[in-house]
């Protein structure tokens, strides 16, 4: 697997993404703000508390982590801030806006637990679906297409099909994809959860240097301690039955340039402690 | 290629040596009986030549179905009624052109029926009641009602076919049109794409294996319609219209020369079809 050099990442987003770090200094710091956030799925025997009264606050430039075991909502507030589902009471707020309009203004770009490529189109095609609902004319799709596939290290797998291309890298595909509505908010789902532990630090390598070069505000939903560390400047740990949030750990002790060494650094350790006591807290260990 | 042509091989030998047994074993009686009014000897052998070269057997050999399949392809114009081939014709037009009305007609039944909810409850019943009347019985119908209101010729057989041709249409693109991804959908979603654009850039693409599935039963009931079609009009031109007078004069020989080329002109369709796919699907299908 190759990977570009952060060098040329850095260089690319300074050219690229120049003008859009610059409009968004100007705007309001907060970029997500939920307030006593419920959500209740009505089920056959009983209703099921996905989300409890959460409150949560996201600044932009942030790369938040949620991290929780399978049941605790992180999916669930991922999916309610994309207006993928509607909560039952609360407030939330993305860019001051409601979801729907944030949504309907392609505010972010998702990137799903499966790359969730259309077979039936290219590498590049796949990259180029959402300019083309956009109606971005042909050459700048293109354009921008490349540039993506470019800065996910996939030059030259443009007319390939998903099929052709291992996990990690239609991973990379869909991530490009999610990059190419040129959002100033990327929202994550387990996007590493399916690949093994080799690509999953290649990309998480890889999206430390993407987030830093390109400012953009990222909510990451994981399992993994120390994926959730590695790449947060904030951690989000939540907990199940019924899906609330326990606490929020600052990861300002960390360097924002972060390199796979640094897991191995005593700060790292301290951070991954207090993670790991939060999901015990919650007695995420006990079923 | 050695290792799947040798069962085809074994299988073809076969069917023909069960076909030779039966057309002795049929037209024995009747070669016998010839053998004894002409007062020839009739030993074992010379029945058997004898039932293997009736002129109007109750069975035909392979051989002398063969023969007259030669006999008419190359004795003839290709324009000419003689000519197996003109007849083939004649039924291939009437079946692609109830092919193509019944691709529409099972097209807009299966996207009412995916987007409409009522639709699949009033609409399905009848769809599926439509193919619980026999063909042999309402074809005639179809030709006097049409002829009625002075539509003959191809139409008549186009509009049998299409009767055919529409159902597994109808029911193979209901499961195409849902069968979307739910990750896919949801991917629309978050690009605040419109309802026409899903389906033209996902539902509609997701079928297409689907589509091709259908088109392979249809394209070959629908010759099957076309036949059954040309059979009530009296029968001028068309393979149904030679095994009628095939039948009205006994000729056996001709008879089954016909259903010969019916299937190869089925089996002929349905390469091209297959083709089709291989064009359309072929890259992005393929695995």
């Amino acid at each position: 697997m190759t990977f570009p050099n952060p060098l040329d990442v850095r260089e690319a987003s300074a050219s690229g993404q120049g003008s859009d770090r610059a409009a968004s200094s100007a705007r309001s710091p907060v970029v997500v703000e939920a307030r006593k956030l419920s959500l209740v799925y009505p089920t056959a025997d009983k209703p099921v508390t996905a989300l409890s009264e959460v409150d949560l606050t996201i600044g932009r430039g942030d790369f938040v982590s949620l991290i929780g075991p399978s049941g605790c909502g992180k999916t669930t507030l991922l999916r309610v801030i994309a207006d993928l589902e509607r909560p039952t009471s609360g407030r939330i707020a993305i860019e001051g806006m409601t979801p729907e309009q944030a949504r309907l203004k392609r505010l972010y770009g998702y990137v799903f637990q499966a790359p969730a490529l259309y077979p039936w189109r290219t590498v590049e095609r796949n990259v180029m679906l959402p300019l083309e609902i956009m109606g971005i004319g042909r050459a700048e799709r293109q354009a921008r297409a490349r540039e993506q596939l470019e800065r996910v290290g996939l030059s030259g797998f443009e007319r390939k099909f998903p099929w052709q291309l291992s996990g990690g890298m239609q991973q990379r595909v869909s991530i490009a994809r999610a990059l190419a509505l040129q959002p100033d908010l990327l929202l994550m789902d387990e996007p590493f959860g399916a690949l093994d532990e080799i690509t999953r630090d290649h990309l998480n390598l890889h999206l430390t240097q993407l987030w830093r070069a390109t400012g953009k505000t990222c909510v990451f939903v994981t399992h993994s301690i120390a994926e959730a560390v590695f790449l947060s400047t904030r951690i989000v740990v939540m907990s199940p039955r019924p899906g609330r949030i326990l606490d929020v750990i600052d990861c300002n002790s960390l360097p924002r340039e972060r390199t796979l060494d640094i897991r191995e650094s005593p700060e790292f350790a301290a951070i991954a402690h207090r993670v790991r006591e939060g999901l015990k807290e919650g007695h995420s260990y006990d079923d | 290629m050695t290792r799947r042509a040798f069962p085809v091989a074994v299988m073809t030998l076969l069917l023909l040596a069960a076909w030779y047994i039966g057309a002795a074993w049929l037209n024995w009686p009747q070669a016998a009986e010839t053998l004894a009014r002409a007062n020839k000897p009739a030993g074992f052998a010379d029945v058997l030549a004898q039932a293997y070269a009736m002129k109007r057997p109750i069975l035909p050999t392979p051989d002398q179905v063969v023969v007259e399949l030669w006999s008419s392809l190359t004795g003839y114009a290709p324009t000419s009624p003689r000519n197996l081939l003109f007849h083939a014709w004649v039924t291939a037009e009437a079946a692609l052109t109830g092919l193509a009305m019944g691709l529409l007609l099972g097209l807009l039944l299966a996207a009412g029926i995916v987007y409409t909810r009522t639709l699949e409850a009033s609409l399905l019943p009848w769809v599926i009641a439509s193919q619980t009347i026999p063909i042999l019985a309402i074809a005639p119908m179809i030709v006097v009602i049409l002829g009625n209101i002075g539509l003959t010729g191809l139409l008549p057989k186009a509009v049998i076919c299409m009767y055919l041709c529409f159902f597994p249409i109808t029911v193979g693109m209901v499961k195409g049109l849902r069968s979307a991804d739910p990750l896919w959908l949801d991917l629309m979603r978050t690009y605040s794409a419109s309802g026409l654009r899903a389906f033209w850039s996902l539902r509609l693409p997701a079928s297409m294996p689907f589509l091709f599935a259908s088109l392979k039963v249809s394209v070959a009931i629908s010759v099957v319609g076309a036949i059954v079609g040309e059979l009530p009009t009296g029968g001028q031109a068309g393979l149904g219209a030679r095994l009628l007078s095939g039948s009205y004069y006994g000729q056996t020989v001709q008879i089954w020369a016909a259903l010969i080329m019916a299937s190869l002109l089925s089996v002929a369709l349905i390469a091209v079809v297959r083709g089709l796919e291989l064009v359309l699907l072929g890259r992005a299908g393929a695995r």
